[in-house]
């Protein structure tokens, strides 16, 4: 009987290079407050955000896209002919189809590479490294483009009290490829649809198309819940991926969670049981809630402000509308 | 076994001061949780898990919102552990 050849791949990955882009603008929340009947002082007491980077009108999700992948490509020191798959994860791509991933291979000249987006909202980037992970490990391919991208203030509605003003727009970019020692550990991901109105659209495509009269679609939350779900019952996922990877809080050197809210992050640090010597992301507090493009942008940041360095193990965790969650703890490049 | 009214205040008194700083003996039946004890919603939050945990009950995040003093989580408690 004959056989099929199968492929296979290394046997470890890490990340090889990393990029960002921001919104060229940093909107401060006296900017923000008058729709909202809010203050500076509340918004930063609620979210600790100063300001959030928004992008100018003509800037497109997949413009930041590309900044943020050349800069990656470049840190890796590969040509983007080597490139074997894009992985795009964004929720403001706006067109249902084509995808945003095509798009942006053609751009940075990744074509003919795999290409396709990822919609897990402000876990994309985490579920995006762990599919790229098992892509390289299954030989499936050499070197992928992993990029969590976001022009959020394209669906924002500037009276919205419940998370419109914590938004910005950015982009992050890493590459990921073969590597001699484990950098990237085991992905602990999952989902619970039945919080599936927590973070929402305030009204399908559909409904908007039958009823013109319905306001624009933009974004809302319940906080106080997702503020629970996450500061509490994301902490377990948080520890579940430092065990599956053979370590112990005391070997992480750095947290970058999703960068949703100031009071999430601190509350999760208590819960997973940080150590004090952990460099915490806190990014939010200049660049406010990108969603998938918020862990590389705060992983940037602490490599860029010296509070990480390369070949630090960070532990990252990604969460939010869907429910959805993955975790895992890399390798600084 | 359940717990007496005064063991429940005693008890969220300390998840409050654990959370806010706010003396114990500030926290009494009558005071509500947002204008005399000037909890915000996701200290609230806070508070409601941590005492989910301690009492061993479920707190639903949308009955929340009507437990509007101290009073009112306490009974909310001790009613749930009956």
């Amino acid at each position: 009987m004959t056989t099929m050849t199968v492929r296979r791949g290394p046997e470890f990955t890490r990340i090889l290079g990393l990029g960002a882009a921001r919104g060229e603008n940093a909107v401060p929340n006296a900017d923000l407050i008058k729709p909202i009947d809010s203050s500076d002082e509340w918004i930063r007491k609620m979210t600790g955000i100063v300001t959030r980077v928004r992008a100018n009108p003509e800037t497109s999700v997949i413009d930041l896209s590309e900044r943020a992948a050349r800069d990656a490509i470049a840190h890796a020191g590969i040509d983007a002919s080597e490139i074997d798959a894009v992985l795009l994860s964004t929720i403001t791509y706006p067109h249902m189809t084509p995808g945003g991933a095509p798009v942006l291979a053609d751009r940075i000249g990744a074509t003919p590479a795999a290409a396709y987006d990822i919609s897990a909202a402000c876990a994309g980037y985490c579920y995006g490294i762990g599919q790229a992970d098992a892509l390289v490990r299954s030989g499936a391919a050499r070197n992928v483009l992993v990029v969590g991208a976001e022009k959020l203030s394209d669906i924002v509605d500037p009276a919205d009290r419940s998370i419109s003003y914590l938004l910005g727009d950015a982009a992050g970019a890493v590459v990921i490829g073969a590597s001699d020692e484990p950098g990237i550990g085991p992905t602990v991901w999952g989902s619970d649809g039945s919080g599936a109105q927590l973070i929402r659209q305030t009204a399908s495509w559909l409904e908007y198309g039958a009823d013109r009269d319905l306001p624009y679609p933009t974004l809302r939350q319940e906080g106080p819940s997702v503020f629970k779900w996450a500061s509490f019952k994301m902490a377990p996922v948080a520890r579940e991926a430092i065990e599956a990877a053979g370590l112990t809080p005391a070997d992480i050197k750095a947290f970058i969670p999703h960068q949703a809210n100031i009071r999430i992050i601190d509350q999760m640090v208590k819960q997973i049981g940080l150590p004090k010597h952990v460099a915490v992301a806190k990014d939010i507090v200049d660049s406010g809630n990108t969603s998938a493009a918020s862990i590389p942008l705060a992983t940037e940041r602490l490599l860029r402000d010296g509070a990480a360095k390369s070949g630090d193990l960070a532990l990252q965790i990604g969460f939010g509308a869907g429910l959805v969650y993955a975790a895992q703890v890399v390798v600084l490049p | 076994m359940a717990l007496s009214q005064d063991e429940v205040l005693a008890g969220l008194a300390e998840i409050v001061n654990e959370e806010t700083d706010i003396d114990t003996a500030e926290v009494t039946l009558e005071k509500s949780f947002t204008d005399d004890l000037d909890i915000d919603s996701l200290s609230m939050m806070t508070i409601v898990t941590l005492a989910e945990e301690k009492f061993d009950v479920r707190i639903p995040d949308e009955k929340v919102k009507d437990l509007v003093t101290v009073g009112d989580a306490v009974s909310f408690i001790t009613d749930a552990q009956a």
